[in-house]
């Protein structure tokens, strides 16, 4: 469907298009982020369902024009529903030759590139290793349509009367390539102009500056003939009700905000800063008015002892970080899984091992979270799918601590956390109660007498008159919990924890599978690759392939029915970003011939790759 | 508070025995040990303190059984990490009185870090570090206290290592409390726990203790009678420095950043005083004995600072008086958008 727009020139065709992904990329000063986060808003609001990536580098600011320095955000949009970034995209800003490299293998043939060409130089080419100017290599120019803006020179123009210094002026760049785009997708400016005045309202200058970049931008769609055609996303029909964007990590703070307040206790919350699991300690420090107390520890050990003391103390105790922080803390979480305390530990997980790829995602943690402690030292783990899905899963990891009296693992990664999607909103009154009860009786109260549903030993907190106690990291008598090293104790205490730890599986939900309860294939996945994953069964199924999906949230102890699941099917795919995982827990498990597809380049699986295997093995 | 009422245990009735747990107390016979733990035994039911408040702390080495041996609550944590656990525990009830039991392997060693700064943070936990020289329960390596050249089981032919002088980290680490007694004076051991009972923010306090079986003998010189007289200096506030037998006493002068041993009734004799802010002269105090002088025993340094944890509270507290967390509110919070 095409109809004409345009004004004040030439006649542009307005065409409607179903999905559309943009990457914008640029050096890490160049407000890429920033950028997309405004587009992704304009997409939310116009009411289409999106799923963004935004890919960054580990430096700050890496040497300027460089490949290492490229920061890109990904926004797929769309009027159906949609549950990934998108596997190549429609549209590329490139602000400078790196961005152009670093992003063209995952631009479609014939997609749209808009050059930033002031940045075009020989000095940047070289930077970025081209010999030449791509944009005028003919065979180059042929595959794609190649928009050449002077996006900064044009930005100066437009702000030349302003009196700005030049770096001033340049910085407003990534706005004017936002109001192109806007034009592009025939998104509004108000809502970003009135953003911008809130941003900045205390610099006038600022506000003026990037409302005219913006403005600049948008009309220099309008009106040059470059681009002959505009385009339109409609409305996705996902189902009605009030939504916001939302980040994993935001909704992870959300999540435990609104578990300990159902639970009636204060969250204590130990962190050190590690990306990319800081923001979910610079969001919580935001919100103390929720009884929240937010300790930036001296290091990895002291954040998740001081929430475990905390916790011991009748807060509940979370810490979080991502897998080098995760090693430093396994000590501790072994004194959590020794005292039976409650307490959350959050790994986003990153490319590893070490320091590896601090910004890019993997999900190879799980292992480590399962068994990266001395002893047989089990504990609950859960994984979030989405990021929205981030809150539900902060609140089930809560409500296990605090029922069984255990430490559990939340996994996300670094896809999840500053991901984002439409989040339908969910009402406080939708989150189940989970009121806690303190122990306060003396009489017959002892340390490690355990409910004989839950086996959780009770909760009794300092203050607390007549319940004294001691209780620490030493091997300790059944009921009592006084020191002891007997041999037969011993035996029964570990079998105790372990059996605790598995009772759960009682309590949690069965694996649900989506599609036909039996077929040729099943791919089972979790945690981030669940919209991938998804995308590619939904694919498949419409073709009427027999495969069906099961994605899990429970990673420890698996759903009671999983067994009887994986049984249904012939084969058991298994897509992970590590090597090979949950697979090796399936296979120990339940003795099952599973099928490891795995990638490990610090992204997220493409749909198409997915599909890809999956069709194989039909 | 009478002293006849506080040795019934104050208003609330608690006598030693309330804090003695039904456990076996297991330090080797003659450790310094159980002079410590029957001194708090006797202060904590004196302090009108309800014992369900009180909360012991401990990391891992010899000292760090203490918990298990008091009928109050207690955590047994994991090695050097004492001050963090308590940290979590004062901040979530401010109203306990948390001690955090410690040794010179615990606290300066593993737990280093913890130790600097929860002092720096001015935590409101009380430290107690056990100081002897030594690694007992790992049998008698040498410590980061111990003396260049000392022969242990890890260093058999002598330490390579400088010691670390405790009090002066700690007042490097702004600690608002920090003072020294010894083992084997029960009265001014006792009067020091009490000190740090009543003073808010981080306290911390050495205690000179003897291990019997790797390290016997190594604060002899400050313990023992015929010896002690002469090495020893007890700090009062308000107080001229000054040390040694009736017949012999000497002072000391702190003058110009030097230490110098002079005649007690000379005018260079320094004034002791606690309440040092800037922290430099309590610095120089601290080294005395390094400089040749006696050993200062008593609070070298106590400055009221608002504890973190009250800060802590307070910004909760601001916080919520601006109207309390409400979950939709929360949700609802940015932009949204209704989609129909």
């Amino acid at each position: 469907m095409a109809e004409s727009s345009g004004k004040n020139g030439a006649e542009k065709q307005l065409v409607e298009l179903e999905t559309v992904a943009i990457r914008f990329a640029g050096d890490s000063g160049d407000g890429m982020q920033l950028t997309g986060d405004r587009f992704t808003n304009a997409a939310a609001v116009a009411g289409n369902d999106l799923s963004t990536f935004p890919d960054f580098p580990a430096e700050i600011r890496a040497p300027v024009g460089t490949l290492a320095g490229v920061s890109g955000f990904q926004i797929n949009f769309s009027s159906r529903d949609i549950h990934t970034p998108g596997d190549a995209v429609d549209v590329l800003v490139a602000m400078n030759p790196a961005a152009l490299k670093t992003s063209i293998g995952d631009l479609k043939s014939g997609g749209i590139i808009i050059a930033n060409v002031d940045n075009f130089g020989q000095k940047n080419l070289a930077k970025a290793g081209y010999e030449s100017n791509p944009l005028e290599d003919e065979e180059f120019k042929s595959n794609y349509d190649v928009h050449e803006v002077k996006i900064t020179s044009m930005t100066r123009q437009a702000l030349e009367d302003m009196e700005l210094q030049s770096n001033l002026a340049d910085r407003c760049k990534n706005f004017f390539a936002l109001g192109l785009m806007y034009w592009m997708y025939s998104r509004p400016l108000e809502p970003t102009r009135e953003w911008i005045e809130e941003k900045f309202g205390k610099r006038p200058e600022f506000v003026q500056a990037n409302t005219r970049a913006l403005e600049a931008g948008y009309f220099f769609g309008e009106n040059t003939e470059v681009f002959t055609s505009n385009y339109i996303v409609r409305e996705a029909t996902y189902p009605a009700g009030k939504y916001r964007n939302i980040s994993g990590n935001v909704a992870l703070a959300y999540g435990f905000i609104a578990a300990t307040k159902k639970m009636g206790i204060n969250l204590f919350w130990g962190a050190y800063p590690i990306t990319p699991a800081s923001d979910v300690l610079h969001e919580l420090s935001r919100h103390k008015n929720f009884g929240v107390q937010t300790f930036q520890a001296e290091d990895e050990i002291a954040a998740v002892s001081a929430a475990l003391g905390a916790s011991f103390t009748g807060s509940l105790g979370v810490t979080c970080s991502s897998g080098p922080g995760i090693a430093l803390k396994a000590e501790a979480m072994g004194l959590g899984v020794m005292t039976e305390l409650p307490m959350v530990i959050a790994n986003i997980q990153r490319g590893g091992p070490s320091t590896g790829l601090p910004t890019k995602t993997e999900q190879a943690d799980l292992l480590q979270v399962m068994f990266g402690r001395n002893s047989e030292s089990p504990l609950p783990v859960v994984a979030a799918a989405t990021p929205g899905d981030c809150f539900w899963t902060a609140i089930e990891a809560s409500r296990l601590a605090v029922k069984y009296m255990t430490p559990v693992v939340i996994l996300s990664d670094g896809y999840l956390a500053n991901g984002s999607e439409p989040w339908l909103l969910p009402k406080a009154a939708d989150i189940p109660e989970m009121p806690v009860t303190f122990r306060t009786e003396p009489e017959g109260f002892l340390p490690y007498l355990r409910d004989p549903e839950t086996m959780a030993r009770p909760w009794a907190i300092p203050g607390t008159p007549g319940l004294e106690h001691r209780i620490g990291g030493i091997e300790k008598e059944d009921r009592t919990g006084n020191v002891n090293y007997e041999p037969e104790n011993h035996e029964f205490m570990v079998r105790t924890r372990d059996a605790k730890i598995a009772g759960i599986a009682k309590d949690i939900p069965p694996a649900k599978v989506i599609g036909e309860a039996s077929g040729k294939v099943l791919v089972i996945g979790w945690g981030g690759t669940f919209g991938a994953i998804t995308a590619a069964i939904e694919a498949l199924q419409a073709r009427g392939a027999s495969v069906s999906q099961v994605h899990l949230r429970h990673l420890n102890p698996f759903p009671a029915n999983l067994e009887e699941v994986l049984g249904n099917f012939e084969k058991i795919l298994v897509p992970e970003l590590n090597l090979g995982q949950l697979s090796k827990m399936l296979r120990y498990q339940y003795l099952v011939d599973t099928i490891s597809f795995n990638k490990i380049q610090g992204k997220p699986f493409k749909v198409g790759e997915l599909i890809t295997k999956i069709e194989e093995l039909l | 508070m009478s002293t006849t009422t506080a040795k019934n245990g104050g208003g609330l009735g608690l006598t030693r025995k309330d804090f003695q747990s039904d456990q076996v107390v297991r330090w080797c016979p003659g450790c310094g040990d159980y002079a410590i733990l029957a001194q708090m035994q006797k202060v904590l039911p004196t302090l009108e303190i309800p014992r369900e408040k009180f909360v012991f702390v401990s990391g891992i080495g010899c000292a760090a059984r203490f918990p298990y041996y008091m009928d109050t609550f207690g955590f047994h944590t994991i090695h050097g990490r004492a001050p963090a656990f308590a940290t979590g525990v004062k901040v979530s009830n401010p109203d306990l009185s948390v001690w955090v039991i410690s040794g010179d392997g615990d606290a300066l060693s593993i737990g280093g870090n913890h130790l600097i700064h929860s002092m720096r943070r001015n935590v409101g936990v009380k430290i107690i570090l056990f100081n002897n020289r030594v690694y007992g329960l790992t049998k008698g390596q040498y410590s980061p206290t111990s003396l260049l050249g000392s022969r242990t089981k890890s260093t058999p032919i002598g330490s390579v290592d400088y010691p670390l002088h405790p009090l002066t980290l700690a007042l490097g680490a702004e600690c608002s409390f920090v003072a020294r007694t010894t083992d084997r004076d029960q009265k001014h051991m006792a009067a020091m726990f009490e000190e740090m009972a009543n003073h808010e923010g981080t306290s911390l306090l050495e205690v000179l203790q003897n291990c019997i079986v790797f390290n016997d003998g190594a604060w002899h010189k400050f313990t023992e009678k015929g010896m002690k007289e002469q090495n020893v200096m007890y700090l009062e506030d308000g107080q001229p420095l000054v040390y040694g037998p009736e017949d012999a006493r000497k002072g000391i002068s702190l003058d110009d950043y030097k230490v110098r041993i002079v005649e007690a009734d000379s005018p260079d004799v320094t004034v002791h005083r606690v309440d040092d802010e800037a922290g430099g002269y309590a610095h120089i105090l601290s080294r005395v004995e390094l400089e040749g002088g006696p050993v200062p025993l008593g609070v070298l340094r106590k400055v009221e600072r608002p504890p973190f944890e009250g800060l802590m509270v307070d910004q909760v507290a601001e916080a919520q008086a601006k109207g309390e967390g409400d979950i939709d509110a929360l949700l609802n919070s940015g932009d949204t958008w209704e989609h129909h």
